[in-house]
């Protein structure tokens, strides 16, 4: 059974101006498991950080209830929330000239005394918060001289020193390169898996939040929010949902969001093998080509060599992809 | 987990400290020897233990003048780089400093106020001196309660710092119109001590100001541990359980303090809160509170002792105001910080 960490109660986020409520989000009745990872999808000034915010107490809630380990958020003192939820931003630090393991140490803030002095316990938590993310060999390395991907990781290992059973982080991703961010993904999702962490994260990455997330939180563009597992989700179709209205499809096979291909004309492709079947139908989109069954041009491959034209008119065997086009443009005039 | 390069920065910052340490026990007797008289280092040794002195004379200006002013100076600037150092991190802003955030010139218009009203008859008397005191704190405070009034308000610590300047220009346009106002006495000893020096302090007064300016600057020592936190800036400090109202506003009481002592005592001093911080993080190329606090009280004792063995150097013409010389220094500390600023680890 799933322990729930963190639920809201008809919550309603947003900001004061002046001493008027403006709501942005409105009635959301959220929950948040241990041993989760939980991404946060929508567009951009949906609402996501406000939301995030909200949860990470940093922001009070204009009406309904956040409850946390079992207790009212707005009865938590700021020392114990510190010791309940960690956060990661993406925000430019003045740390520069701190090492990686005086950042890491930290986290230790919420359970160091006066004067913040570490004992055995916590630098023996700081080095295996670092160990956890992978970052133990740069431990001496000034944050000024490490890459987007390694500071990104010493901010993880600083909420981890944290220990802290939820963990939040605002667009943790957005900065980083290709590598980097799939390693920051998998990072998070097996820390959910092996310390039983609540990870709440906001991300503009699609494909790789539905391919690790357990749950997906999805920010509609009504502002109306969806709350279930990623797969039920998605074959539900509420993926479509995400960008209404906008010039973009959900990929179901892909798992991301395409742009919306304008058919000019439709052809009938048979293809056995499902990777050829793919990049070929990919080029033809690309050139206002689609797929149907029944139609008058046939094509047919068998590998990426041997790519047969049928029509009224006669059969062709071109020798690739590029040639195809080529080809069929001269066909469709 | 025992590693070298943590051993190898602790012991920078030890080597750092001890530098430190010994440039002050070499400009210490430099101070005591140069002046208006040269006398030689026996003798200055003979005063200071009580030995009889060649010239009595001597004696008199060692106890009376030399060494309250080289205390004062190794105080003074031990509390300005302190105070700039709290600002810097507090406002998130390697400019900061006391003068900038208009500290400096709300202590200013505060002594201005008392010594313009009283027309320059400060001279020896304790209550004038007092008074002094009292304004440049009332001063400074009022400048505070602006900045924290604001900050409030005001959640950017860039745009804080922007009312800071702000106020800074407000305080010296009044000091104009005081002065404008005022006796030609009373401008020319308001003149004079805004020059800023460290001889305005005699021996009798030294013990409370060394008092005022040892209890503040321990205070801010343990202000470590929030300073640190604010290093990632006020989201993730708030996140680690740091007050941040309270802490902002402890830190800006304590600058405001510093500042307020020696700018009653010694004249609005420039550039020292500003640069004095920088060249303690260039030095242990660190900006751990824990270390970096300590060594940058150091390096302003140091860096004061410098300006007030420059400023009697010239014997036979008297004695250099301090604010012709801090800028001398200064500038192009603030010049290779802009110019190298890529490569600068704190500011990366």
């Amino acid at each position: 059974m799933k322990t729930t960490i963190l639920s809201t109660q008809d919550l309603t986020a947003g900001y004061y101006v002046g001493k008027k409520k403006s709501p942005i989000l409105e009635r959301l009745n959220l929950t948040l498991n241990a041993g989760e990872l939980v991404c946060l999808l929508g567009a951009n000034g949906i609402g996501k950080s406000t939301l995030l915010r909200t949860l990470s107490g940093v922001q009070t809630p204009l009406e309904g209830k956040i409850s946390i380990a079992g207790k009212d958020m707005s009865q938590c003192s700021a020392r114990q929330l510190s010791r309940l939820i960690s956060i990661v931003y993406t925000d430019r630090t003045l740390a520069g000239a701190l090492t990686v393991q005086e950042v890491v140490s930290l986290g230790r803030h919420p359970y160091t005394g006066f004067f913040g002095r570490l004992d055995i316990d916590d630098k023996t938590i700081v080095w295996q918060a670092m160990e956890a993310v992978g970052i133990t060999h740069l431990a001496q390395k000034h944050i000024a001289t490490l890459s987007d991907g390694e500071r990104q990781k010493t901010m993880i290992a600083r909420a981890l020193a944290q220990q802290t059973p939820i963990i939040i982080l605002d667009e943790p991703t957005a900065f980083l390169d290709v590598a980097s961010r799939i390693e920051t993904m998998q990072l998070l999702h097996s820390l959910a898996h092996n310390q039983n962490k609540a990870i709440l994260l906001s991300s503009h990455d699609i494909s790789q939040s539905l391919v690790l997330a357990h749950r997906l939180w999805l920010l509609r563009n009504d502002r109306t929010m969806i709350d279930g597992m990623t797969e039920e989700l998605i074959m539900k179709g509420e993926l479509e949902h995400l960008f209404a209205n906008r010039e973009v499809i959900f990929d179901y096979n892909i798992g991301d969001f395409l742009a919306k291909p304008t058919i000019i004309h439709q052809v009938s492709l048979h293809c056995e093998n499902n990777t050829l079947k793919h990049w070929l139908s990919n080029a033809l989109l690309r050139n206002n080509i689609g797929i149907a069954e029944n139609k008058e041009i046939i094509i047919s491959a068998t590998d990426i060599n041997t790519i047969k034209i049928s029509y009224q008119k006669g059969n062709y065997i071109v020798g690739g992809i590029e040639e195809l086009i080529a080809q069929l443009e001269d066909i469709i005039g | 987990m025992v590693n070298t390069s943590a051993y190898i920065s602790s012991r920078r910052s030890c080597i750092t400290i001890m530098i430190l340490v010994l440039l002050i026990i070499a400009l210490f007797p430099l101070c005591l020897t140069t002046g208006a008289v040269e006398i030689p280092l026996s003798e200055v040794a003979n005063a200071l233990l009580g030995q009889p002195v060649e010239k009595h004379t001597w004696e008199v200006i060692i106890l009376e003048t030399r060494l309250p002013m080289a205390c004062t100076a190794a105080l003074a600037g031990a509390a300005l780089a302190v105070a700039g150092l709290l600002l810097q991190t507090t406002f998130d802003n390697p400019l900061a400093g006391p003068s900038i955030l208009g500290i400096s010139s709300g202590s200013s218009l505060g002594v201005a106020i008392v010594m313009l009203s009283l027309g320059g008859v400060i001279g020896g008397s304790i209550g004038g001196y007092m008074s002094v005191l009292l304004g440049a704190i009332i001063g400074a405070g009022v400048v505070m309660l602006i900045l924290l009034a604001f900050s409030s308000i005001v959640k950017s610590t860039a745009m804080l710092l922007i009312i800071g300047v702000m106020v800074s220009y407000l305080a010296s346009s009044a000091i104009s119109l005081l002065n404008f106002f005022s006796t030609q006495e009373g401008v020319h000893s308001y003149v004079i001590w805004g020059l800023g020096n460290f001889s305005g302090i005699t021996l009798d007064r030294l013990p409370t100001f060394a008092l005022l300016i040892i209890v503040a600057l321990l205070l801010s020592f343990m202000m470590a541990k929030p300073l640190n936190a604010l290093l990632l800036g006020s989201r993730y400090a708030e996140n680690l359980g740091v007050n941040l109202k309270a802490t902002r506003n402890q830190l800006l009481i304590l600058s405001g303090v510093l500042t307020a002592i020696v700018t009653a005592y010694c004249g609005p001093i420039g550039f020292i809160g500003l640069i004095v911080p920088h060249i303690a993080r260039l030095a242990l190329r660190s900006s751990n509170h824990t270390t970096l606090l300590p060594t940058t009280a150091l390096a302003g004792a140091t860096i004061a002792l410098l300006c007030n063995y420059i400023s009697v150097y010239p014997s036979a013409t008297g004695i250099i105001p301090i604010n012709a010389i801090t800028p001398i220094i200064g500038v192009p500390i603030i010049i290779y910080i802009i110019i190298n600023r890529k490569k600068i680890l704190y500011l990366n």
